[in-house]
């Protein structure tokens, strides 16, 4: 695990003015006990072994880095590198943080776990590792989002776990996570809540980056074999902000590599529908950490679009409203119908078939390319398959199965 | 001394415990809310907890999500519920009055302006639920300049080192949350709340509230027994959203005057 010159988050879990801990006083005792036994955890040399060892056996890890030569060629400008977490078991980067997450739970004798999904993938995860560490599981899901995912709501309970749609609010991920939150403050004496993003209270954006840090942490000693150097820039979509983080982390203190985080502009920016926290947000506190919040001007959260799921959330990780203000990282925006271009260019010249939340990543990356020299090289998280995405991506092209 | 400090100091004088309802704020509809808190205070009221409505009431049970729902269903704003306040306070110059509710409205109305403007339109004390004493130092001493009291939870998970931290900070009184979970939760433990509330009080210096789960007039009474307050929100949100239109002040009002007396009897 991570062995960075760059410090944060402090002992409270603030990023600069980001991150921290705004819960109710029913939760500050169980978090204090998350942060202690997850401090513990990553002294014990056991914990790490067998964290790395599901990682290779059980994810399938290291993850390859893809030279997209024949896409690269036809954009006629910069190398695109693709790091594969679509390869990972379950078919994304989501698993990484369920695993070291789920031994955290084991450690700590919690014997049931909840989380909370949107598009499902992170519930599908946690519903994985429950299965393959025999705990007792309950994933939280808008119902608006049990409706639109029948095939992830189905895939949960053949591993079984108890899927529980969601009425309040708005139906969607922030509720799921509101009442994940619920279920936790009730039952903390058994369970463990296994939040899928960097959001959250202190320690959680800490730890899931983290446990996301092997895929920068791979990329690091991959790229010099494979391309000679590291990239001129890292390229990661940016929902809640886990898989750009994971990539982001090592690369934090290597200043000539930029990083580039891209948010979702769904119908675009001026339509007002879109999930660009950091791009058209303001600073504010959701879900237990100060972060960049799409808000109506009495504070009121408001409603997200994405054509992808995973990135259709008010919020964003408060490391990269950190990175952000510090400048280190920048955040651009793609929309829906830049992010299907992408998609559909990445199937056709190069056999892979992108999750809807990485094409965002890839389309930005194929503005950047053509404007860049052939000597330059990108590395896009491809954090995702998309498989998930059949049935949007058919409705967007007109067809019904 | 803060309206607040001298109505427990008045109680006291009496052997008196005081009881403090909670609504929010624009439910079941804006024109109700000032009628609701009349209601509440010929009923018995000491002090009255109005929530301000949030899209996003992570520690509150169902009964008070929907409150929540079906006032920014109305367009409640925190501006708004200072309007209510200020209404409120023309006929009622003695019955302190706490907004309750989260970080973010506050914190997109700005700190400052919150505190200048909800002193002015009468408000007493507020209670940001994801506000912990850790992220809020800043925003206690806000309150407190202003002449508002920052009010705190304490809950059975709370360790006992985070009592002393909360009374230092915190004013006004403590609200106890007498159990595991979110607002409205079914069982309260009543051995539970006795044990605690000596400590607490020691610790902290300030009277202390219990809520979370007080359901009847027999249970409040019981509280009110060791606590110097007695807290009920969800089970008077439910006699709102059940009172046909127009009627919900006068079954409040009813329902609120079981449970002072209860509590007023002398076991």
């Amino acid at each position: 695990m991570p062995e960075n010159t760059y410090k944060l988050p402090d002992e409270r879990g603030h990023f600069g003015k980001f991150g921290g801990i705004f819960v109710a006083e029913t939760l500050m005792p169980a978090l204090e006990e998350l942060r202690l036994a997850y401090e513990a955890a990553l002294c014990d040399p056991a914990f790490r072994a067998e964290f790395e060892y599901e990682l290779e056996h059980y994810v399938g890890r290291p993850s390859p880095i893809y030279h997209a030569k024949r896409w690269s060629e036809l954009l006629g400008g910069a190398q695109i590198y693709l790091k594969r977490e679509d390869l990972n078991h379950t078919g994304a980067h989501k698993i990484n943080n369920c695993i070291g997450q789920a031994l955290l739970a084991r450690r700590m004798r919690k014997p049931r776990v909840i989380a909370e999904t949107g598009a499902g993938q992170h519930g599908v995860a946690t519903a994985t590792v429950a299965a393959r560490y025999g705990m007792e599981c309950v994933v939280y899901m808008g119902s608006e989002d049990v409706k639109r995912q029948a095939a992830n709501v189905y895939r949960m309970k053949l591993l079984g776990a108890r899927v529980v749609p969601v009425e309040s609010g708005s139906k969607t991920l922030k509720d799921a996570l509101n009442e994940a939150m619920r279920d936790w403050v009730t039952n903390i004496a058994d369970t463990f809540y296994i939040i899928g993003t960097v959001a959250g209270p202190h320690p959680y954006p800490m730890m899931v980056r983290d446990f996301q840090s092997v895929i920068g942490r791979e990329c690091l000693e991959q790229m010099p074999a494979l391309a000679g150097r590291q990239p001129d820039a890292v390229i990661a979509c940016v929902g809640g902000g886990s898989n750009a983080m994971g990539i982001f982390y090592d690369y934090i203190p290597h200043g000539e590599v930029k990083l580039i985080g891209v948010e979702a502009a769904g119908h675009g920016l001026e339509s007002g529908k879109h999930a660009a926290s950091l791009t058209a947000g303001r600073p504010g506190v959701l879900h237990g950490n100060r972060t960049y919040l799409l808000q109506d001007d009495n504070g009121q959260i408001i409603e997200t679009h994405s054509i992808s799921a995973g990135l259709d959330y008010p919020g964003v990780g408060p490391e990269h409203a950190w990175l952000k203000d510090s400048g280190r990282a920048e955040y651009v925006t793609i929309t829906d119908a830049e992010a299907l271009a992408g998609f559909h260019a990445l199937c056709k010249y190069e056999g892979i078939i992108p999750a809807l939340e990485s094409s965002h990543a890839l389309a930005y990356a194929a503005k950047l390319a053509p404007t860049l020299g052939k000597d330059k090289v990108l590395l896009v998280n491809l954090s995702g398959r998309g498989d998930k995405d059949m049935h949007t991506v058919a409705e967007k092209s007109g067809i019904q199965f | 001394m803060s309206r607040i400090a001298s109505k427990f100091a008045h109680l006291q004088a009496q052997s008196r415990k005081a009881l403090i309802p909670f609504i929010t704020a624009g439910d079941p509809e804006p024109g109700q809310t000032v009628p609701l808190m009349q209601a509440l205070v010929a009923g018995g009221a000491d002090i009255i907890e109005l929530g301000v409505p949030f899209s996003d009431p992570m520690a509150d049970g169902p009964t008070i999500q929907r409150a929540s729902e079906r006032a920014l269903a109305y367009g409640i704003s925190l501006r708004i519920v200072l309007g209510m306040v200020r209404e409120f306070r023309k006929h009622d110059a003695d019955t302190p009055v706490v907004l309750m509710g989260y970080a973010n409205p506050v914190e997109a109305y700005g700190v400052e302006a919150f505190a200048r403007d909800a002193k002015a339109a009468g408000v007493d004390g507020a209670l940001i639920v994801d506000y912990p004493p850790e992220e809020c130092a800043e925003f206690a001493a806000t309150l407190k300049a202003a002449g508002l009291d920052p009010i705190f939870l304490l809950a059975p998970t709370s360790v006992e080192a985070r009592y002393a931290e909360v009374g230092a900070m915190g004013s006004g009184y403590i609200y106890y949350v007498s159990l595991k979970g979110v607002t409205g939760s079914a069982a309260i433990d009543l051995d539970e709340v006795a044990r605690r509330i000596p400590a607490i009080r020691e610790k902290v210096g300030l009277p202390v509230g219990v809520g979370f789960g007080v359901r009847d007039a027999a249970t409040a009474a019981r509280i009110a027994a060791v606590a110097d307050a007695v807290v009920i929100g969800s089970r008077i949100i439910e006699i709102i959203e059940q009172s046909p239109p127009g009627e919900a002040p006068a079954r409040v009002g009813e329902f609120l005057r079981g449970v002072r007396v209860a509590m007023d009897a002398k076991g």
